[in-house]
Formats: C-alpha cells, sequence, structure tokens
C-alpha cells in the first residue's frame, strides 16, 4: 500500500472476492487426498467445504473398472486448510488424510 | 421453485476462498450457501463477528456482492436504511428497481445481545429485509465469551468451570420465540449440515422478504469455541439436529411446520439420545449425569412447546 492518500473514497474494497490471493494452504497439517476409482461423484465433499477448495470440473474419467464419469472432484491445494471435513463425512471413503511433512 | 438433491443446488461459488475463518468453520458453510442461493444482486449487511473480521481484513474481501459493513448493534438498523433508501430513490424515479435482495449477516452476539433493538425495529417497521443469524453459541472471535445464546452448562472463558460455577448458568435465550413474536411473513431453523434443506429455507425466506421481514436461524458449530475436531463441524451439527437439541422447523404465513428430520422427533424415542451430541464437545466434558438429565428435561419441556406450536398452528 502506499499511503492513504491513494486509497479509493470511505476505504472501499474494489476488487470482490480478492481474499483468493490469500494461500491459505499454508496453514494446513494434513492433506486430503482424492481417490478418482472410488469417488462416486455425489458432491458431498464440495457441499460441505467451508473453503470451497473441493473445485467441481467438468472434466471426464473412466475408472479402470470402465465406469465413465462427466466430472471430476479435485482439491484446490492454495486454499485448502486441511480440516478433514471432506474425508469425515465422504460416504464411500474415497478421501485419505495424510500428513504434510512427516 | 425447490432444491430437491445436491444436483439441483447453485454452483457459482460468490463467497470466496482465502479468508481467514479457522479450518472446519462452519459459520463459513453457511456463508457459502446463503450467498450461492441469493445470487449477485443482493447486498450484505454484516455485523460484527466472527465473519466480518474473517471476511474483510483490509484491503481484501471474500464477498463477490455489495458488501457493508457495520456496528455489532446496527445491523439490522443500516440494512433497514439500505432497502429504504432503494425504495425512494426507485419511487422518486432516480433509479429502476432491479430486485435487489438486502441481507443482514449477524452472529448470536449482534443478534441475542447486543444487536436486539435494531433487529426488533427492523421487524417491527416491516422492513423487506432477510436477517441471517449464524448461531455459534458465544463470542468467538474475541476469544469465546459467553452470550445469550450460550447453553446451560457450557465451558466459556466467562463462564469457567471450577467449585463455584460449572459453565454458563443460565439457560440459551429463545429467538426464534421473540422474532415469531413480531409476527413476520416466513422464518426458520437451519443447518449446516442440511445443506439442501437450509438452501431452499434461504429460497422462501428470500423470496417472502418482498413482502416483509424475514428470518433464517442457522446453527453453525464453532471448532475452537466448542471444542472438538476440526473434522467433525458437520457431525456436530448433525447430531444437534438429530438429538433433537436443535428442532428443524419453519414459521411460514401463520403456519408452523416441523421439518426432516425434526418432524418425527415429537417422539423422544426417535431421537438420538443427547448424550451423542454433548460427548463430542470439549466445552460439556465437564458434565455430570445428574447435569445432562437436567439438559435433557429442559429440552423436554422446549419440545412440549413445540408440541402446542404445532397444535395451535400446524397444517
Amino acid at each position: 500500500m502506499s499511503g492513504w492518500r491513494s486509497l479509493p473514497a470511505g476505504a472501499a474494497v474494489l476488487r470482490p472476492g480478492s481474499t483468493a490471493d490469500n494461500i491459505t494452504g499454508t496453514w494446513r497439517v494434513v492433506r486430503p487426498v482424492i481417490d478418482q476409482e472410488r469417488c462416486i461423484r455425489c458432491g458431498i465433499c464440495w457441499m460441505y467445504c467451508p473453503d470451497s477448495a473441493i473445485l467441481e470440473l467438468k472434466r471426464e474419467y473412466t475408472t479402470r473398472g470402465g465406469k465413465r464419469y462427466e466430472v471430476t472432484y479435485e482439491v484446490d491445494y492454495d486454499h485448502c486448510k486441511g480440516c478433514g471435513i471432506c474425508a469425515n463425512e465422504c460416504p464411500v471413503k474415497a478421501i485419505e488424510v495424510v500428513l504434510e511433512a512427516k | 421453485m425447490t432444491y430437491r438433491t445436491i444436483r439441483d443446488l447453485p454452483r457459482e461459488e460468490l463467497f470466496a476462498p482465502g479468508h481467514s475463518m479457522c479450518a472446519g468453520c462452519g459459520a463459513a458453510i453457511a456463508m457459502r450457501w446463503l450467498t450461492k442461493v441469493a445470487g449477485r444482486n443482493t447486498i450484505i449487511v454484516n455485523a460484527t463477528g466472527c465473519v466480518e473480521v474473517t471476511t474483510t481484513q483490509f484491503p481484501h474481501t471474500a464477498w463477490r456482492v455489495p458488501y457493508l459493513h457495520v456496528a455489532f448493534e446496527n445491523a439490522a438498523a443500516a440494512a433497514s436504511g439500505v432497502e429504504a433508501a432503494l425504495r425512494v430513490l426507485a419511487s422518486k424515479g432516480l433509479r429502476a428497481p432491479s430486485g435487489e435482495k438486502v441481507v443482514v449477516v449477524a452472529g448470536d452476539g449482534g443478534t441475542y445481545d447486543i444487536g436486539l433493538q435494531s433487529l426488533s425495529g427492523m421487524l417491527e417497521r416491516g422492513h423487506k429485509v432477510l436477517y441471517v443469524l449464524y448461531d455459534n453459541e458465544a463470542y468467538m472471535n474475541t476469544g469465546i465469551q459467553r452470550s445469550g445464546s450460550t447453553p446451560k452448562y457450557a465451558w466459556t472463558t466467562t463462564t469457567p468451570v471450577g467449585p463455584h460455577i460449572k459453565g454458563k448458568v443460565q439457560w440459551k435465550k429463545d429467538i426464534m420465540g421473540i422474532v415469531l413474536a413480531h409476527r413476520v411473513v416466513y422464518a426458520a431453523t437451519a443447518s449446516i449440515a442440511y445443506v439442501v434443506d437450509l438452501a431452499n429455507k434461504a429460497r422462501k425466506a428470500l423470496d417472502y422478504s418482498e413482502e416483509g421481514p424475514t428470518f433464517l436461524h442457522v446453527l453453525a458449530p464453532c471448532v475452537p469455541g466448542w471444542r472438538y475436531p476440526e473434522n467433525k463441524t458437520v457431525e456436530v451439527a448433525r447430531l444437534a439436529v438429530e438429538t433433537g437439541y436443535f428442532p428443524l422447523y419453519e414459521w411460514e404465513r401463520g403456519a408452523f411446520r416441523l421439518n426432516p428430520p425434526s418432524n418425527t422427533h415429537m417422539d423422544k424415542s426417535r431421537r438420538r439420545p443427547l448424550k451423542e451430541f454433548l460427548r463430542l464437545q470439549g466445552r460439556f466434558t465437564h458434565l455430570t449425569d445428574q447435569e445432562i438429565a437436567e439438559i435433557e428435561a429442559e429440552l423436554d419441556t422446549y419440545w412440549n412447546h413445540l408440541a402446542k406450536l404445532v397444535q395451535a398452528y400446524g397444517q
């Protein structure tokens, strides 16, 4: 920042959603890892994530068993704080929580 | 419009990541779904509280909708002003009405205690505003001080557990009773564990806010304040409903309705034992069986009160 004279009137914040610049992934002690083979694409992890850090991507995925899905869920590790709600709520235990450092 | 499954829920994220809410924050889940359902044409008026201090650290904001930062005691008053200003500008032909929604976001401290007068004023004057209370049952952002919402026997830093008192001395205030006494058109309780129900209630409350004030009471568990592991937020919120501690119900145009799964809980045997909810949380670890029985008896009294509401206003 370059002094108060350069601030917008009322110190309004002009860029919506700018906290996305903060890399809160550095808070993480444990890391959720999604097993794409086991994942049934129910969306429960996406629904409960407090940091919108489960991304729902329009990317096809075919399991080794031949099951085809139109979406893929991926973790946004820049913003995931590692709370583990996703792994706790996953109905098929497709999310493993692993330590960031050993 | 009704959301039936996760597939129907809105996809656009209007509550950005990178905010400084704790890992596993229940209120963050509530804010994500409130903004998703309300959409872009919404003005948020936010009282002081966890959500305010963690989403608007200057020069950043987590909100992708217009947002007004106000004090603890005046969020409902400021929202009343925003709504009145939009109405007057439209009636004078100075600005075309675009159907924007005005939504208050406030915590339990800003609602049960400090903001109660401005909330009551807003409800009484009939402003077309949705008031969303995210209830984490204490002043969490300033360091876990008790509020009017903290349940009896809960440990907080101002109601410690020792030889003289065992956590909070008083019972939790019935805020829904206070709101319903204003004869609002729509008011409901919701939980972050039941997102589809929460989204439908937010949708209804926003639609009814075209007629007058509406109110949403969302239970949002708090990792540091309730003292449970951070991956258990949704589990604790679900147990709060399943044990009958936090019943889901709605008041719609003079009709009172319990919502699933609480609609089966009038029969006490259909509720899970209250212990399952309490034992997950560090703020209740000191409880004796006698104190748990006392809490259970108070809950039964509350359920009897709900039964009378169903009798009088049920459909």
